[in-house]
């Protein structure tokens, strides 16, 4: 994985081009197909959130700043497809094995679509473990952005609030771990907080004195300051 | 996984056809043919983006909120409860946070990592929510990004930049608009613009 996608506080972009409130949602014919084709493949069940942005974020640095959106999407999905064994490379060819697939008992109807989508899949589990933080304790940031289970692997602690210190804001519940999640290694869930940081903690020239940003933590991202 | 010792012209996706379009085609015709997808129900997905699940849900959620105390104090306590007994649950909205803007403070949402949007609420994101400039600097120099949006906040008022970094989505709720009393509710929503609910915009003045 690169850190391409690790993108809050990097410099040299230009102004924000705001769109109209009722503007098309799409800007091309294929986007919104490439939706709802992530959305699809991913209801036969053969990988979780947490490994679809794993493969977004392991496109290559040149194809991650240079595809758009749902050229992302579309990458990504191919390579998931691929690595879940559900497709061969010679599928994506042209030249796999014709005939119905083992998984397409599991195909996602138009009939099941309005149900699959109300459901969702929450990421919160019940709590076995110890709560280390209560909301107003201040706490510092792991200082390094990485994965520790897994070398290199997803995480989602932003490389701009490593080593900063905050103030915990409140606690969301126990929530799946993503570090773990992304890579197999099951749920792993952690208590997850919302952490307060002062701007002036996290920039060198913030705007604004009383500015901050806040980030949703898991526990184990955080030590007590 | 065997995915992150792939060198770049390993990656499977180089296998299908450069061009985006023929791509999603390519690959839609794969898993059509294999029994892995239903292009109905590709359709059926578009179609409750486009045309069932939107801003209007969001709106309908501050509106309540403006006009109706015991409502505003629930969502600000749970969100996720409230909402859904709205109706307003599912992919992507599992767990919801409400946080309210003030003279004091003004809320802005962002995902510096990826894209995470409050779907129920407010559908699918605009393109320049999803843009690398808007997760690079809102979380830097919000003020200059809320500039470009029109938006010029009082100096006393601070902000406070949400990166949605797990599985919780923010709604904003903006400050309610001077004039809008004695409006009703279906009026209020017609108030709340999208980028309101993101904090990138006010709500309209009443006309």
């Amino acid at each position: 994985m690169t850190r391409a996608h690790d993108m809050g506080g990097r410099f040299g972009y230009g102004a924000i081009r705001p769109e109209g409130e009722d503007e098309p949602l799409w800007h091309e014919p294929w986007h919104d197909r490439a939706m709802a084709l992530t959305l699809a493949a991913g209801a036969l069940g053969q990988w979780n959130i947490d490994m679809s942005r794993h493969a977004r974020e392991c496109l290559s640095v040149p194809d991650y700043s240079t595809f758009s959106y749902y050229e992302k999407w579309i990458a990504a999905l191919a390579d998931l497809l691929v690595e879940t064994s559900v497709l061969t490379r010679d599928d994506l060819t042209g030249e796999g094995s014709e005939g119905r697939h083992a998984l397409s008992y599991s195909v996602l109807t138009a009939e099941k679509v309005p149900a699959a989508l109300a459901k969702g899949s929450p990421s919160d589990r019940p709590s076995f473990g110890s709560l280390d933080f209560a909301p107003g304790q201040e706490v510092r940031v792991r200082p390094h952005p990485e994965n520790t289970h897994v070398e290199g692997g997803h995480t989602r602690l932003p490389a701009y609030a490593a080593g900063a210190r905050g103030r915990i804001l409140r606690y969301h519940g126990n929530h799946v771990l993503p570090d773990t999640s992304a890579h197999g290694l099951g749920d792993q869930a952690e208590p997850l907080y919302a952490v307060v940081f002062s701007a002036s903690e996290l920039w060198q020239m913030p705007e604004h004195p009383n500015d901050e940003v806040v980030l949703d933590l898991w526990q184990s991202y955080l030590e007590p300051a | 996984m065997p995915h992150d010792h792939h060198d770049h012209d390993a990656h499977p996706h180089s296998l299908l056809p450069s061009d985006p379009a023929l791509r999603v085609k390519a690959l839609e015709t794969i898993l059509t043919r294999k029994g892995l997808v239903d292009p109905a129900a590709l359709d059926a997905i578009i179609d409750t983006y486009e045309n069932r699940i939107g801003p209007k849900n969001g709106a309908d959620v501050v509106a309540r909120a403006w006009s109706d105390k015991s409502f505003r104090q629930e969502l600000l306590a749970d969100a996720t409860a409230t909402v859904r007994e709205l109706g307003y649950y599912g992919r992507q909205g599992e767990h919801i946070v409400a946080v309210e803007n003030t003279p004091e403070t003004h809320n802005m949402v962002v995902c510096t990592l990826c894209s995470c949007y409050p779907w129920p609420l407010l559908g699918i994101p605009p393109a320049w929510y999803k843009s690398d400039g808007y997760r690079a600097r809102a979380v830097r120099e919000p003020r200059r990004v809320l500039s470009e949006f029109g938006v010029v906040l009082p100096e006393e008022t601070g902000v406070r930049v949400w990166d949605s970094t797990a599985e919780v989505r923010y709604l904003v709720i903006p400050m309610r608009p001077q004039g809008s009393e004695g409006m009703d509710r279906a009026a209020l929503a017609r108030l709340v613009t999208r980028n309101s609910m993101i904090g990138t915009g006010l709500a309209k003045a009443p006309s």
